[in-house]
């Protein structure tokens, strides 16, 4: 894994930090889209190398945390069924819906098995051809061409105890709908890294064209990030605003046209709702007509009871960069890591956990 | 028929006679054990020092060793982390019925390579036999006992600002090599545990100074959790340098696949220790020598500043805190 070390040489990253230190003349304002860039800028301190006038936002871009609780209760409702195995990312276990987890399902004695990738969790459904095997489908696009693929060799086994929770979210739509709602004013922003291998960047371009603002997709070393503010600096102090790729070795403005097509032909474009957003036209995706037999929740008949929000939590907010964690006043009292009452506090790449293992005076 | 732990094996009647007279004495065998009474009776003078674990890994096989080793060896260096010298280990299975005697034989080898490496004796043993689905195949149950030297007073509450911090080697080996043998979270990746014992590099160390103020086997948690420890048990803040902390690429490759800090990932064969910083080149000088120390680095120091937390400078410059972690590592999604 050659990238590593060079991507983390400290002579290159102290020529970009004295290059943007020398550029940036204005105050501005950038998010990072995406939970794993949060986390990378945390957990190198790059807040704390960049000069005094970039203000730095985390965005809503972790799968775990835009999840609404309505879907999470559905997930927690399937894995209560007799005769079926849950399979999911790990970080979907212990992100507390309305009253359960799935960690609490699990001790309960639901079957519920970690995976890390779906082809895993296709072959449980092979070795289990008495059970109904449900894999919990969260992610942005990165995520949804290795589901379709799994789809679709269920179908070319013949595998027909294999089912996916589709709740699957698109990154462009989101976008769009935070800009539209106008809460945080934006100089520039951080495009997701993964996501963007697959979409390229074109799907990027109404926003410097419509609401000029810088965009630089980014890998997630820290030479990676610094190249990207140095690039949206660039942009934002020539008034140039366009889509930059600052992870080429990564990203096609094209994207994958192969993962695309697979995504074609097994999803179609759906309404989606998001925790502390609500239902944003256009930005989920759900199994079309021809695949709909795969759909969990088509499958089997659920009832998830109504759903409740943790009192106090702003998880919301701090998705849609209005607010940090540290304005909320569960922060580090009765939210924790070990007793997170929203779900940014549970993801790895989660705001409020990143802000709580990276931060204090030393994230800035 | 033959080939498989029955219910029967833990009956305490004739299967479990056989058991332990074909499986276990011949292995483990010297007159202590030999004895086959109720309890080991022994002599010992001194401080002595007693611990025990439970061992519950997953998959009990997995590359560089298997549940049997871990078992030794960690219970070892539970021991040697307080400057002990372990001599005598009690080990108890439970195992799930239907377990592959084979297997067992297998594992019953490695304990015996591993006690004889370490120079240890088992003393005491237990096997009991669950019903399919109430253990996970095996566990073992372990305690030891070992003798602290005259002198040696070691513990995570004794480091004191200007303290060196050394590291006895890579890290993250043996948590990634178990994760990747997991069901679910199969891949391919050329690490094996670094499972090993670690009481001779001790007092080997032990010889070279006798101002070693804290010691312990970053091992659930790994360093990350072992420093926040020391930290909070001495009232003191440490300083670690990021470019100082060995992580073979690999394991660094597979921790950045699975959304894992390496430095909270574990260990079985390595150690922290924290020197007074007169003795510290000395003590670094001998463990090098050791073939479980030959990496051994210092990658900080105990501060006056901070107590109770740990700050690491990065390798671009900046400081991050280095916290305590949240229960299990999970797997990230994207």
């Amino acid at each position: 894994m050659k990238f590593i070390d060079e991507y983390h040489n400290p002579e290159l990253g102290k020529r970009l930090i004295d290059r943007i230190h020398h550029h940036s003349t204005k105050p501005i304002r950038l998010m990072e889209f995406c939970g794993g860039h949060t986390v990378a800028i945390f957990k190198h301190g790059i807040r704390q190398l960049l000069p005094t006038t970039i203000d730095m936002l985390s965005g809503p871009g972790c799968p775990v945390c835009v999840t609404a609780n309505v879907d999470l209760d559905k997930a927690i409702a399937l894995a209560r069924l007799p005769n079926v195995i849950i399979t999911t990312f790990g970080d979907m276990l212990r992100v507390p819906g309305s009253y359960s987890s799935l960690q609490l399902a699990k001790a309960e004695r639901s079957d519920i098995r970690v995976v890390y990738s779906v082809q895993d969790a296709l072959g449980i459904a092979r070795d289990n051809p008495d059970k109904s095997v449900i894999f919990i489908g969260i992610g942005f696009e990165t995520t949804a061409p290795t589901i379709a693929a799994s789809i679709l060799q269920a179908e070319q086994e013949g595998i027909d105890n294999y089912y996916v929770l589709p709740l699957h979210k698109l990154c462009p739509p989101i976008m769009k709908a935070l800009l539209d709602l106008g809460e945080v004013r934006l100089d520039g922003i951080i495009c997701p890294g993964h996501v963007s291998a697959i979409i390229g960047s074109y799907p990027y371009q109404f926003i410097p064209d419509d609401y000029g603002i810088a965009c630089v997709v980014s890998g997630f070393e820290p030479l990676d990030i610094l190249l990207c503010v140095d690039r949206l600096v660039n942009q934002i102090e020539t008034g140039q605003y366009k889509v930059e790729i600052a992870y080429l070795r990564g990203v096609k403005p094209e994207g994958n046209k192969h993962a695309l097509k697979l995504m074609g032909t097994v999803f179609e474009v759906c309404d989606a709702n998001w925790r502390g957003v609500g239902l944003v036209p256009l930005s989920g995706l759900r199994l079309n007509k021809r695949y709909q037999r795969f759909d969990a929740e088509r499958s089997f008949d659920i009832d998830p009871g109504p759903t409740h929000e943790a009192k106090g939590c702003i998880c919301g907010s701090i998705l849609r960069g209005v607010s940090t964690p540290q304005d909320c006043k569960l922060f580090r009292r009765s939210c924790t890591p070990e007793h997170p009452v929203g779900p940014c506090m549970v993801s790895s790449e989660g705001s409020c956990a990143t802000y709580y293992h990276y931060g204090d005076s030393y994230g800035r | 028929m033959e080939d498989k732990i029955l219910l029967a094996h833990g009956s305490g009647g004739k299967l479990s006679h056989d058991l332990i007279a074909k499986n276990f004495v011949p292995a483990f065998g010297n007159p202590l054990l030999n004895k086959l009474d109720d309890s080991a009776a022994f002599e010992l003078s001194g401080r002595l020092a007693f611990t025990t674990d439970s061992y519950i890994v997953s998959p009990i096989f997995f590359p560089g060793g298997d549940i049997g080793k871990l078992a030794v060896n960690g219970t070892v260096n539970d021991l040697a982390m307080i400057g002990a010298t372990p001599l005598y280990l009690s080990l108890s299975f439970i195992i799930e019925e239907g377990f592959l005697i084979a297997e067992l034989e297998k594992i019953v080898n490695s304990i015996n390579q591993a006690a004889d490496e370490a120079g240890v004796k088992i003393v005491a043993g237990d096997t009991k036999v669950v019903n399919q689905g109430s253990a996970d195949k095996l566990f073992i149950n372990t305690s030891g006992i070992g003798i602290v030297p005259p002198g040696v007073d070691i513990s995570g509450a004794n480091a004191i600002p200007g303290d060196k911090v050394i590291v006895s080697g890579n890290l993250g080996d043996h948590g990634i090599a178990v994760l990747s043998q997991r069901e679910g979270l199969k891949f391919q990746v050329p690490v094996e545990s670094d499972c090993a014992p670690l009481n001779k590099l001790v007092a080997e160390m032990l010889e070279a100074s006798a101002n070693i103020h804290s010691l312990r086997d970053p091992t659930r948690g790994g360093l990350a959790t072992t420093l926040n420890e020391f930290a909070k048990q001495s009232q003191v803040g440490i300083r670690i340098e990021e470019e100082n902390i060995l992580i073979n690429k690999a394991v660094l490759a597979a921790c950045e696949l699975l959304g894992f800090d390496p430095l909270y990932v574990a260990n079985e064969g390595k150690l922290v220790a924290v020197v007074a910083p007169s003795d510290a080149d000395k003590v670094l000088t001998r463990m090098r020598q050791n073939q479980y120390g030959t990496e051994a680095a210092i990658i900080g120091e105990v501060v006056n500043e901070h107590p109770g937390k740990v700050v690491m400078k990065t390798c671009l410059g900046s400081s991050r805190i280095i916290d305590m972690p949240a229960g299990e590592l999970l797997p990230r999604i994207c």
